[in-house]
């Protein structure tokens, strides 16, 4: 019998999950413990000196968050992945293993408010910089490099914007700095964008998106591509050099094109903490078995508002690459074939304040700070997620003042479309 | 034979084929990944053999060392060659010396050297070039997705209960790749200038 290979949705029903060894249950257990048994003394040794496959305490890894990476990994075509406590703590984690004092990274502009945050402030005292670039503009990111670069960082589809980035361009800039893509993928979700078959060397994702799916749970996973060789210059010590942390072992030498993931379990969230709660794992996981068609319904319904949107007098701009107008639409074409995902935005002729009257007077739509939930969500992103941005930083980020951001739902269309038609003439 | 990735029926067969491995190049030292591959395999029930000149009268894991492969008194099924792609060629000529010739040379993690692989070949031994046994083992008896590693393997069977020592099944239906192999051409990709 020779290898067949399973699809998308057979991946995400199965990938990772067997039915427990002990009892036979068939859904993926809840293993909430804190801490498993050693069988003597040599194992236990053997699993602390990273010389044997197995659990310990569920800051390093838990058997339900353990199905959800394997899961993730599957699905994104990537060799592992590290589950974690939320989508802002697999960014730490993947710096931290990166990133020196004074070392910095490229990121695009067009990113989630709270990451820019993230970049701009937390990781300034960690004494890690940022250098911003445009994603309209691949050159930007050229220019950006200096021999400080270990990093670049963008969005697959972007948050509020939902602009498409070209993953390919970007990644043969890092290839030219030897320095790994890393992509936030949250928006595309690996159905409609797989990062690593772009070029992509790390992904990234907020759990709490449309992969856990239904605004119930947070976390977040950091995926190996196995595709980066951290080891053919120094820029790396924490994967290519001996660890004090365990008695001198390299871990790219020791686990080869997983070492990055294990690197993010054995130093990152060993030592920094932020684990993800394996009830939190279970609901993740339930949402992925039906990723692939929550998305169909996400992306029929997110087009279906767009071309309204686009139609109504009330409309100045839509701002959805799905649209053949769009100015991504090209770039949707090629990336996103399957649909250009779900979260997009819109500006109304009467701008700011009409903005502000239309969230108010919607009744279906949500009024929150979240995406990728089964419900309908808007908000207006200037005034709450990229609110600490001035006014030039939120327009290139694709947040300006006027700007309102949907993220469609799994309802039926026409009944969202009435809603924003009666929102609208209100 | 295709080097470049293997079947995972391929890696499976030989897994479970063979009983003694010879491993070149095993350190003493606990923290060198020769020192975890021998430790794991020995405890997975394969008689293990440590080869290194450097380490003779000593001892690893209760297994004495001996200098080279035509000192040791049995047959042996598998050479896994802990040395780096340079030093490959003489330990396959070594092997291909031996009477009975061993079934398998395989080359660890980071270790190629494709004209030693063709010779083997041409003896009529399986070659596994760039692979770790340990985390082959891992990956297709599951074991290994503990850590979170994508092991390209589905089973809506109940695996056996791990214990220590015990040999994990390695007989999980294999679904291959689950389009994992998009790493692998992400990697040839990046190989390329
Ligand atoms: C694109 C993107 N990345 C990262 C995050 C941060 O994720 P979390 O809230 O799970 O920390 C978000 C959250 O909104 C996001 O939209």
């Amino acid at each position: 019998m020779t290898d067949r290979h399973p699809g998308f949705s057979t991946l995400a029903v199965h990938a990772g999950a067997q039915p427990d060894p002990t009892t036979g249950a068939r859904a993926t257990p809840i293993y909430q413990t804190t801490s498993f048994v050693f069988n003597d003394a040599d194992h236990a040794a053997s699993l602390f000196g990273l010389q044997a496959f197995g659990n310990i305490y569920t800051r390093i890894g838990n058997p339900t968050n353990a199905v959800l990476e394997e899961r993730v990994a599957a699905l994104e075509g990537g060799t592992a992945a590290l589950a974690v406590a939320s989508g802002h703590a697999a960014q730490v984690v993947v710096f931290q293993q990166l990133l020196m004092p004074g070392d910095e990274i490229i990121a695009a502009r067009k990113l989630y408010g709270g990451s820019i945050n993230q970049f701009t402030h937390a990781f300034k005292s960690f004494g890690w910089n940022v250098a911003w670039a445009d994603s309209d503009d691949i050159a930007s990111f050229e220019r950006a490099v200096t021999p400080h670069t270990k990093a670049i960082f963008i969005e697959s589809i972007a948050n509020p914007s939902g602009s498409i980035t070209d993953i390919e361009a970007i990644a043969a800039v890092a290839r030219k700095a030897g320095v790994p893509l890393i992509v936030d993928n949250t928006l595309a979700t690996p159905y409609l964008i797989r990062p690593i078959d772009h070029g992509a060397d790390i992904v990234v994702h907020s759990l709490t998106k449309f992969l856990g799916g239904h605004g119930n749970s947070l976390g977040g996973i950091i995926v190996d591509a196995g595709t980066f060789d951290w080891s053919k210059d120094n820029k790396y010590p924490m994967l290519s050099e001996p660890r004090p942390e365990y008695h001198g072992i390299k871990l790219q030498e020791t686990f080869g094109n997983f070492a990055f993931a294990i690197a993010c379990r054995v130093l990152g969230l060993r030592d920094l903490g932020p684990a993800l709660s394996p009830f939190n794992a279970f609901m993740i996981l339930t949402g992925i078995e039906t990723l692939p068609l929550r998305m169909q319904k996400h992306c029929e319904n997110a087009k279906a508002v767009a071309e309204f949107l686009a139609g109504h007098p009330k409309v100045a701009a839509v701002n959805y690459a799905g649209l053949a107008s769009d100015r991504y639409n090209n770039l949707a074409r090629k990336y996103a074939p399957k649909g250009a995902g779900a979260v997009f935005t819109f500006s109304l002729k009467d701008g700011y304040d009409a903005g502000v009257n239309l969230v108010s007077n919607l009744k279906l739509f949500s009024h929150l700070a979240n995406v990728g939930d089964t419900r309908s969500l808007v908000i207006h992103p200037a005034s709450t997620t990229h609110s600490q941005l001035d006014d030039a930083a939120k327009v290139k980020s694709g947040a300006a003042p006027d700007v309102v951001r949907l993220s469609i739902g799994i309802e039926d269309k026409e009944d969202l479309i009435a809603d924003l038609e009666q929102a609208l003439t209100a | 034979m295709n080097h470049d990735a293997y079947d995972d029926n391929y890696i499976r067969a030989i897994l479970n084929s063979v009983k003694s491995i010879a491993m070149v190049g095993a350190s003493p030292v606990n923290v060198r990944p020769s020192y975890f591959a021998f430790k794991y395999l020995a405890q997975r029930g394969y008689d293990m053999i440590p080869v290194n000149p450097g380490h003779v009268g000593k001892s690893l894991l209760g297994k004495p060392f001996v200098a080279q492969l035509a000192d040791i008194d049995r047959p042996i099924d598998m050479i896994d060659i802990f040395r780096n792609s340079s030093h490959i060629m003489p330990v396959v000529d070594e092997a291909l010396k031996l009477s009975p010739l061993p079934k398998v040379i395989w080359m660890q993690l980071g270790a190629r050297d494709d004209a030693a692989a063709e010779k083997a070949e041409a003896a009529g031994v399986k070659v596994v070039m760039n692979r770790c046994p340990k985390i082959e083992y891992g990956r297709l008896s599951s074991e290994i997705s503990w850590m979170g590693v994508n092991s390209r393997t589905l089973s809506s069977k109940r695996a056996p209960i791990p214990t220590q020592g015990m040999r994990l099944s390695l007989n999980r239906m294999s679904v291959g790749g689950g389009e994992t192999a998009a790493s692998d051409r992400a990697a040839k990709n990046k190989s390329e200038p």
